[in-house]
Order: structure tokens, then C-alpha cells, then sequence
């Protein structure tokens, strides 16, 4: 596929109201690749949340509210493993025999996770501007295995020369954020994120980053509740940083 | 106490017992790393698990032919096949061949269908001794416990505990926390049975329906003495254990092995074809196999539910489950933990005893991606949390759909539906929420005993996107 002139923007409510300095990173990050990033006004949420409490109803109706933000036949990019696998992977499931169910998979079709649209689309190259620093990276359950993403996170930050990327024990298994599985089941999740910080802060990392806020919300909620540990970043918002004000 | 509190209460005490967790998780690495040197090439494991993917997808659509071809098969090679619907005919079944026989005594090699039945205790209440011979069975029946997972029933034990429980019931016997020792130690117990048991009671891995065979996978002989030393064998199965032709058993024999022990292959394959014949030095006199139902016919009906039922008892969903790892398989309370546990048991038994154990899970999908026959399980538990909420979705006949629906529950995700369906309700929302941080609750239940809590940015990206220039298109 050729580089777009223009792509959507699906921010993730996550993000709109929580870490919005991740999602402006990654707008940053497309611009400056010369890419026209358009910001649907009318955008809210892909509808995970009830999806995977078991409420259809309820998430075909808030994801069926999302499609006629993505008119054009240009590609969505989401800033989330989770919710680009949402879009991609369950909404053909979610949609299936709904009427509007063949621009929902058409959607699907041109959605990408932020790190595999820089990589595998835009084929950026990033030169590294930051003080040597020491990450892990915690890729996302949903990245790794529902959008087979993985590698594009640790594609974009062996680019950057002064970062020394960190490996954590267990790296491929859950830190317990699960949506409402935190909530439903906040004991083992509490267990499992222990499990989690104690691997990385093991790694002796400076910053952990990671392609979901979900995980970054679980992981950089618990570092500060133990007291301190590592700093947490989006990758967004993490590349942003090492790179700005390098000119493409 | 219903079954939500009594599930938390046993996760609670799993979580609180660290030893436990210490057990499973030095258990589970050790698996997954075996697991692991099995399958260097993946592009091998992923061309192998379609194949065994087909192998059983193709059984369970002519599941019903394949039963009647399996039954004239056996029935023409002398082993008596017996149909149980529900756990009850299965004991029933069973306690009467042992009586019509006069066995008083069983050796039984590993079988968790028979743990579906519960049939140990109902032998013993008919006054028929029963002696689990697979080490780990030997172990737990000891213990009085069930399994904690379905292939290695002990792996919530470690050498301590069991040199311990192995000192309490045989005294006589020098006290050693070595495994060999230990293992010698339960060879010795278990031989005396082996010759002197009246009858041998087994599980079946796969039922071939062309050849009429059972086939018996395992390690320690223990099933191949048990269904060999005494003089009656029964076999006891689900009607899903039947494939086709014999040529599909060994692509499911080595998926099988290489993911549940990370062995290329077994110590003991069994394959059981016919009792003892005339001139034969051994073998039982007579094969019985009982093939049990409870619940499985409603799973099939169901095209999406369907591949549950391909599942071949490996235990790699398990040992891969960051839930399971936390928590053992006792905190399930039924017979199957685990992710196939989550996914089988409310099917198995219904969504208003058990569907609970559907807030088990994370949605992470290592379960999905180990199965050797492609099980969509996360796919599987989720389409049983909507079960459990909403009955009018579909029309499939399962126990107890919409039981777990609460009131509460239902109207935060309808008010969710508002404020998230409605963009300009939603832009009021963010507006408040940011301009309104300083109101965030700083405790939020059960999140903010482990993290501290989420706060809202000062604007939503939408107001930062507008302030940098980006379009709405």
C-alpha cells in the first residue's frame, strides 16, 4: 500500500480522557510524516467494555455510533492493540446480519494499531534525540495475539540508538488489566499486576512502554500505589519524545 | 451463598496461600518451557494444529454416524458398549457390571470423565475398594482432593507435601522427600493392587470408529497394567472422543503429547481392541466401554459452541492461563479449570450453577493460542458472558441463560450505552469530567486497592487535537 495523503484518527476513549497526551503524540508522529490526520469530532468509543462484559446490545449500538465517523475510504488508526482489535477482530462478529454490517467490515478492513501503520505503511524512521535511557516494553495481550503487532513496537524503538530495551521474565503473559475483569475479579487482577511490576522493575528500566493505556493504566496505577517505579508512556507519546523537533 | 460469593471465597483463600501460587508457578514454567522445545519451528506447530483442528472438527460433524460405526466395531470385536445421558446411568452402568462380576476390587487408571461422575464414591458407598494407580491420582486420593488440573491432578503439591502424606498413610515406610524414592515407594503399593484387583476401570483418549479401538495415552503403565492385570476392564469416555479412522490418531496423539508434557511421545500408547482370546497369555476377560453424554449433545447443537467439544484433554489452555497460574484448579470448584474449564463447565452443567467462572479471565488469548486444535476459547467465554446476561440474543439450549443478569449491573451498561452512542452527550461528559478533575474519587472499589486511581487529563484530546490544528474531516 502506498503511503495515504490523509488517515482517520480513532483516539480510544481511553485516551480522550485520560491520556490524551498519547493520542497527540501519535497524531504528531503521522503529521510529521506528512500525513493529513483527521480527528473525527462525533467519535467516542469502539465498544469493548460491554462487549466483553457480555452486553452486545449495548456495544453494537455505541460501536454502530462510530461507523458514520469513518466515511472515506481512507485508513483508521487506533493508538490501542485492544481497541484496533476490537474494530478489526469483533465487529465483523458483533455486526454479523446487522444492516449495516458490510460498512462495519469495511471499517475493520482499514483499521490499523498505531505501530503497525508506522511501520509497516509509512515505513518511518525515527533518529533518536534523547539522553540514553534504559525501557521494557510491555506489549499489550490484544497487540500481540488479537492484531499480531508485537514486533512493530520493538521494530520502532530498535531505531532509537540511545535506548537500551530491557527484557522483562515473562514478558508474553497478561499484567491483569482486563477491562472489567479488574473490577469483576480485582483480587487475581491485583495479584497478577504484582506479578507484572515485580518482572519489570526487576529489569532495572527507567520507563516501561507499551502500545495500550489499559496496560499502562494497570501497570504505572500500580508502580504508584507501591510506591514508585519505573515511568510508564504510551509508545506514542514515548517516540515523540526521543524524536521531536527532527525534521522528516 | 450463592455462586459468585462461594467462588470468591475459594479465590480468596488460593490467593492467601502462598505456598500454593509458589507450587503452580514453578509447575507451570517448567511445562511451558518443555512445551516450548517440542515446537522450534512454527510454522511445524501452526500446519499440525490445523491438522489436528480438522481431524476433530471432522468427527464431531459425523459425530452421530461415527458413534453407531464405533458401537457395531466394538460390539464385533467382544467389548460391550454401554450409553449413559447423565453421570447417575454412568455409576449405575458401571456398579452393575462390577456386581454381575463380583469385583470388589478396582484398580482405575486416570479418567476425568470418571471424575464427572464422581463414580470413585459411589463405588466405595457399594463397598467396592478403588485405587487410583496413576501416580498423581495415588497422590490426591490420599489427600482426599480432587484434581487441581486435569493431566497432572497433584501439581498443586510439591515433593515436601507429598514425602509428608506419603509418611502419614505409610508409616512403615522411611520418610524421604526423594522422587525417585517416593515414586518406588507408590510402585510397590500400587503392584500388590495391580495383581490382586478384580477389575481395571480406565479412561479412553480417542475411540477410533473405523477399527473399533481405544486408545490409552500415559507415562507410568499404570493404565496399561489396569486395563491388562484383572480379569474385567470398563473403560469410561465422553461420546467426543471419537474420530474416524485410525489414520487420525497420530496427528492428535503427537499434538497431544508434545503440548500437554512437552514429550514427543509417551512412555505407554495403548491401543484396546478386543478382550483376552483363546491361547492369549493375558488381557481382561471381558471390555466394557461406557460412552457418557452429560451435557455434551446440547453443547453440539450449537455451531459456534460446537468446538468446545474438539478438546482433547491436554491441559496446555491451563498451564498457559495467567489466572490459573494465580489461583490453582480447586478456586474453579468443578472438575475442569482453567481456561476449557470456564469454557466447558457452564455449557456442561449450566450458567446458573457455574457461570461465574467467566469472570475468570482477561480476554489475554494464550489459551487460544496454545490449543493444538484451535479452540477459540476467549472467543468461546465471551460469547457464554453474553449468554449469561442476555437470553434473548439467541436461542441455543443451554442451562440457565440470563440467570446472571443483575439489575444494577444491566442499567450502568444501558447508561454507558447513552453517554458513549451519543457524541454530543459524551462531548459534555469529557467537558465536565476534565474541567471537574479535582472531583475524581480517589478510592474506586476493588482497582484502587492495588492502584491508585485514574484521573482525567485537563482537556480531552479532542480539545487538544482542535487547539493543534487537526481537522474533523
Amino acid at each position: 500500500m502506498p503511503a495515504p495523503q490523509q488517515v482517520y484518527f480513532f483516539a480510544t476513549c481511553l485516551i480522550d480522557l485520560l491520556y490524551p497526551a498519547a493520542g497527540l503524540a501519535g497524531m504528531q508522529l503521522l503529521r510529521r510524516e506528512g500525513v493529513e490526520v483527521i480527528f473525527p469530532a462525533d467519535q467516542t468509543c469502539c465498544g469493548q467494555p460491554a462487549f466483553n462484559s457480555g452486553y452486545r446490545d449495548e456495544a453494537l449500538e455505541v460501536a454502530r455510533a462510530q461507523l458514520r465517523c469513518f466515511p472515506r475510504d481512507i485508513p483508521v488508526v487506533v493508538p490501542s492493540g485492544s481497541c484496533g482489535g476490537m474494530i478489526r477482530q469483533h465487529w465483523p462478529e458483533l455486526f454479523a446480519g446487522q444492516p449495516d454490517e458490510p460498512t462495519a467490515l469495511a471499517v475493520a478492513a482499514r483499521t490499523y494499531e498505531l505501530t503497525e501503520f508506522l511501520v509497516d505503511v509509512l515505513q518511518i524512521s525515527l533518529r533518536d534525540l534523547g539522553e540514553p535511557l534504559k525501557v521494557a516494553i510491555h506489549t499489550s495481550c490484544s497487540a500481540r495475539r488479537e492484531m499480531g503487532v508485537a514486533d512493530r513496537i520493538e521494530s520502532l524503538v530498535s531505531q532509537l540508538d540511545k535506548v537500551e530495551v530491557m527484557t522483562q521474565q515473562r514478558k508474553a503473559e497478561c499484567c491483569g488489566f482486563g477491562g472489567t475483569f479488574a473490577v469483576k475479579q480485582a483480587d487475581v487482577s491485583g495479584a497478577m499486576v504484582q506479578d507484572k511490576t515485580d518482572a519489570l522493575r526487576a529489569t532495572a528500566a527507567q520507563c516501561v512502554i507499551s502500545q495500550d493505556c489499559g496496560c499502562l493504566m494497570n501497570i504505572g496505577g500500580a508502580f504508584e500505589k507501591q510506591g514508585g517505579g519505573p515511568q510508564t508512556r504510551h509508545v506514542a507519546e514515548f517516540l515523540w519524545e526521543r524524536t521531536a523537533g527532527d525534521a522528516p | 451463598m450463592n455462586q459468585t460469593q462461594a467462588f470468591h471465597r475459594r479465590i480468596d483463600a488460593a490467593l492467601h496461600d502462598d505456598q500454593l501460587r509458589r507450587n503452580f508457578r514453578s509447575a507451570l514454567t517448567g511445562i511451558q518451557a518443555k512445551r516450548e522445545t517440542q515446537f522450534p519451528d512454527d510454522r511445524q506447530l501452526q500446519a499440525l494444529r490445523e491438522q489436528a483442528r480438522m481431524v476433530r472438527a471432522n468427527a464431531l460433524v459425523k459425530q452421530p454416524e461415527l458413534l453407531e460405526q464405533l458401537e457395531a466395531r466394538l460390539t464385533g470385536n467382544g467389548i460391550q458398549v454401554h450409553w449413559a445421558e447423565t453421570p447417575q446411568q454412568a455409576n449405575t452402568i458401571i456398579g452393575d457390571i462390577l456386581r454381575a462380576a463380583g469385583a470388589r476390587s478396582v484398580v482405575k487408571g486416570k479418567s476425568m470423565v470418571s471424575e464427572e461422575t464422581e463414580l470413585n464414591h459411589y463405588l466405595e458407598q457399594l463397598g467396592v475398594e478403588v485405587i487410583e494407580s496413576d501416580l498423581g491420582e495415588f497422590i490426591i486420593q490420599l489427600a482426599q482432593e480432587p484434581p487441581s488440573h486435569i493431566v497432572a491432578p497433584a501439581i498443586h503439591k510439591n515433593r515436601r507435601e507429598v514425602a509428608e502424606l506419603f509418611h502419614r498413610f505409610y508409616p512403615d515406610i522411611p520418610y524421604t522427600e526423594d522422587i525417585d524414592q517416593l515414586t518406588q515407594s507408590a510402585r510397590l503399593i500400587l503392584r500388590e493392587k495391580f495383581a490382586a484387583a478384580d477389575a481395571g476401570i480406565s479412561g479412553v483418549n480417542f475411540a477410533v470408529a473405523e477399527t473399533g479401538t481405544l486408545c490409552l495415552v500415559e507415562n507410568e503403565g499404570n493404565g496399561r497394567l489396569s486395563t491388562t492385570a484383572p480379569r474385567l476392564h470398563i473403560a469410561i469416555t465422553g461420546v467426543e472422543k471419537v474420530v474416524e479412522k485410525l489414520s487420525d490418531v497420530p496427528p492428535l496423539l503427537e499434538i497431544l503429547t508434545k503440548s500437554a508434557t512437552g514429550q514427543p511421545i509417551t512412555t505407554y500408547f495403548n491401543m484396546i481392541s478386543r478382550p483376552r482370546q483363546p491361547g492369549e497369555l493375558d488381557g481382561p476377560e471381558a471390555v466394557h466401554l461406557v460412552l457418557l453424554d452429560n451435557g455434551r449433545s446440547r453443547i453440539r447443537v450449537d455451531e459456534e459452541l460446537l468446538d468446545t467439544l474438539r478438546c482433547i484433554r491436554c491441559g496446555t489452555c491451563i498451564n498457559y492461563c495467567p489466572v490459573y497460574v494465580q489461583l490453582g484448579g480447586h478456586a474453579y470448584g468443578t472438575v475442569y479449570p482453567g481456561p476449557i474449564g470456564i469454557a466447558l463447565e457452564p455449557q456442561r452443567i449450566g450458567i446458573d450453577k457455574v457461570g461465574t467462572l467467566t469472570s475468570a479471565c482477561t480476554m489475554c488469548g494464550a489459551c487460544g493460542e496454545v490449543c493444538p486444535v484451535k479452540i477459540p476459547l476467549p472467543k468461546l467465554i465471551n460469547r457464554l458472558r453474553a449468554e449469561a446476561v442476555n437470553e434473548q440474543r439467541t436461542t441455543t439450549p443451554l442451562l440457565g441463560r440470563g440467570s446472571l443478569r443483575k439489575p444494577g449491573e444491566a442499567t450502568i451498561w444501558k447508561l454507558w450505552q447513552q453517554l458513549y452512542a451519543h457524541p454530543r452527550l459524551y462531548r459534555l461528559f469529557t467537558l465536565a469530567a476534565t474541567r471537574l478533575r479535582w472531583l475524581t474519587p480517589r478510592k474506586l472499589g476493588g482497582w484502587t486497592r492495588y492502584r491508585s486511581a485514574p484521573r482525567p487529563a485537563p482537556r480531552s484530546l479532542r480539545e487538544l487535537a482542535i487547539r493543534e490544528g487537526f481537522g474533523h474531516g
